[in-house]
């Protein structure tokens, strides 16, 4: 068996180069709430990106592995997601 | 006639992933000047995968690649296991036949990606990675419809002839010019991933394997806890490649996260003896189209192409995701309809429509459709849960010698079938619709 680990465990055997200028993560917190999308994409990000604080969805751009799965699940216009600038983001050495 | 301006290339790919590079690699030795825009820093360093790549079409392209390519290991071994939360039953395949000709391959592709990309510098192709391409340049045509011709990262502006969409899954480049609507959440699911050192010995000792032989293993069951999608343990040669692949309605539904399923299936007992010891060097994660068939509409447009997963060509049998073979055949029958459409000197959508053909004629669309039903199957929620039980419940009853008269397999089965809610006419509807859809 293997040892159970958290997320940021996880995470930090993984290679990032973190754009300290820009998020590539933007909410609308009133849509994200009317329709469901903060508990849904809390729950789908398998880098734990998404939580809530204060009643409301904050997101910890720098952690967010890219894998498009937020913006899945997110109903439309609730999520403003895309990638990170040119060389900035997650930077696998395994894949 | 308006000035027009000079394109800077004939073809511009966008994405350095299977399908454009391979696209790439074609078209810039048909002699057409092709750039290959990469986001990461290096090819690859975006991209994860399961990791088996079926080998035979990139064989033709490059006869020998496996002996030359950063391949992990040659799969000559696939086990299938259903596991309930505290039992496993497996189906154990194995064939020497498989490593020659290579069948399949493990691969990583923050390894592999760069190596294929190689090729396609080494036939010319200009490769510009570090580049996120933002937009699509578009004019309206003659019909007044909007033809693309070129991309736009930043302030800097490319024109081309022709831009190839290679850009993966999330593709914002088919989607913004309307060539893929939003998918229903039942059409994606996301793979979770992680690479656990172990040492070469270890591996071949576990695995059943020796030398650069490899082993697959699929999971289903309660690996997931219910959750539409499986499990695999693929190996490489220091490493293994361990992952769940979770469909986001089910997921959603469920109210899980997706880390503690992913967590639930590194602690099963099923994978105990697997990855006792090893450590793990590197976690990810990727969307993974799982529409089938219905997933893959338009194809191509005024000046554009859509390629690999970007098009939603990927097939998930319940057992084995397929998108990286499939990637390499429509880059191949993209970059041909290119070469056809630039030397006719019409590329707009008709004259493009040489890709549509070809694809249909390759294994790619023939794949599509003879798999075309297996995601609607696979939404019946037997596969992940009653089925795993009712399996080992026959097994027990086979194995579990407990000083009682065994019976015959049927009875037993019988047996099993008389405590599992699955009912024989569910398993047989369900297994007669699983031919037909695999
Ligand atoms: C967990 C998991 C397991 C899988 N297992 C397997 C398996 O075992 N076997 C198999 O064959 N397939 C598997 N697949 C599917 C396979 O990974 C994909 O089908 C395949 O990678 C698709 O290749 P592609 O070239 O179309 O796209 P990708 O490999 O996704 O390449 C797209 C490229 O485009 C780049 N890009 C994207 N947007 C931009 C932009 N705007 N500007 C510049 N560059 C951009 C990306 O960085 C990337 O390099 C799996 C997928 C996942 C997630
Ligand atoms: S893209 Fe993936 S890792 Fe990034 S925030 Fe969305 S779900 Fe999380």
């Amino acid at each position: 068996m293997s040892t159970p680990m958290t997320v940021p465990e996880r995470l930090a055997r993984t290679t990032f180069t973190i754009d300290e200028e820009e998020s590539h993560i933007a909410i609308d917190q009133e849509l994200c709430r009317s329709t469901g999308t903060d508990k849904a994409i809390i729950a789908v990000c398998p880098a734990g990106v998404y939580s809530e604080q204060d009643g409301r969805v904050v997101a910890d751009y720098a952690a967010c592995v890219e894998c498009g799965t937020c913006l899945a699940v997110a109903a439309p216009g609730a999520l403003r997601w895309h990638y990170p600038r040119g060389g900035f983001g997650v930077s696998y050495r395994e894949g | 006639m308006s000035e027009v301006a000079e394109p800077d290339f004939d073809v511009a790919v966008v994405g350095a992933g299977p399908a454009g590079a391979v696209a790439a690699y074609r078209m810039a030795s048909a002699g057409l000047s092709v750039v290959l825009i990469e986001r990461g820093e290096t090819p690859g360093s975006k991209n994860l995968s399961g990791g088996v790549l079926y080998g035979r079409v990139l064989d033709e392209v490059f006869p020998g690649f496996a002996d030359e390519a950063p391949v992990e290991r040659r799969i000559t071994r696939h086990v299938t296991t259903f596991l309930t939360p505290d039992s496993a039953v497996g189906i154990d395949y194995s064939g020497q036949g498989l490593a020659d000709p290579v069948n399949a391959v493990t691969v990583l592709r923050a390894k592999f990606d760069p190596w294929l990309a190689g090729k396609a510098e080494e036939a010319g192709a200009f490769l510009m990675p570090g580049v996120r391409v933002d937009t699509l340049l578009t004019e309206p045509g003659p019909d007044g419809a909007p033809r693309v011709v070129g991309v736009q990262a930043g302030d800097d502006q490319l024109r081309a002839r022709v831009v190839v969409a290679a850009d993966g899954v999330n593709s914002f480049l088919a989607r913004s010019i309307g060539l893929r609507p939003k998918e229903p959440t039942n059409h994606m699911a996301v793979g979770v991933k992680a690479v656990m050192a172990l040492p070469r010995q270890t591996i071949e000792d576990r695995f059943g394997v020796t030398g650069d032989q490899g082993a697959a293993h699929a999971i289903v069951g309660d690996c997931t806890l219910g959750i539409g999608g499986g499990g695999f343990l693929y190996t490489n040669t220091t490493s293994l490649s361990v992952g769940v692949v979770l469909r986001l309605d089910d997921l959603v539904r469920s109210g899980r996260t997706s880390a503690e399923v992913f967590e639930h299936y590194l602690q099963h007992p099923g994978l105990a003896p697997y990855l006792r010891g090893a450590e793990m060097v590197e976690y990810g994660a990727h969307v993974v189209a799982e529409g089938g068939l219905a997933m893959v509409g338009e194809v191509a447009t005024h000046g554009m192409l859509v390629v690999g997963e970007a098009a939603g060509l990927t097939i998930n049998s319940g057992l084995t995701v397929r998108g990286m073979d499939l990637a390499i055949g429509s880059g191949l029958a993209a970059a041909d309809a290119v070469v056809e459409a630039l030397a006719a000197g019409d590329v707009s959508r008709e004259g493009l429509a040489g890709y549509r053909r070809r694809l249909e004629e390759s294994f790619v669309m023939k794949d599509m459709r003879t798999y075309g039903k297996a995601p609607k199957f696979l939404e019946r929620t037997g596969m992940y849960g009653a089925y795993g039980e009712l399996a080992a419940s026959i097994f027990h009853d086979v194995f579990a010698l407990d000083g009682t008269p065994r019976r015959h397999l049927v009875q037993t089965a019988k047996a099993a079938f008389s405590r599992s809610p699955v009912t024989l006419r569910q398993l047989v509807s369900d297994g007669w619709a699983g031919v037909r859809a695999l």
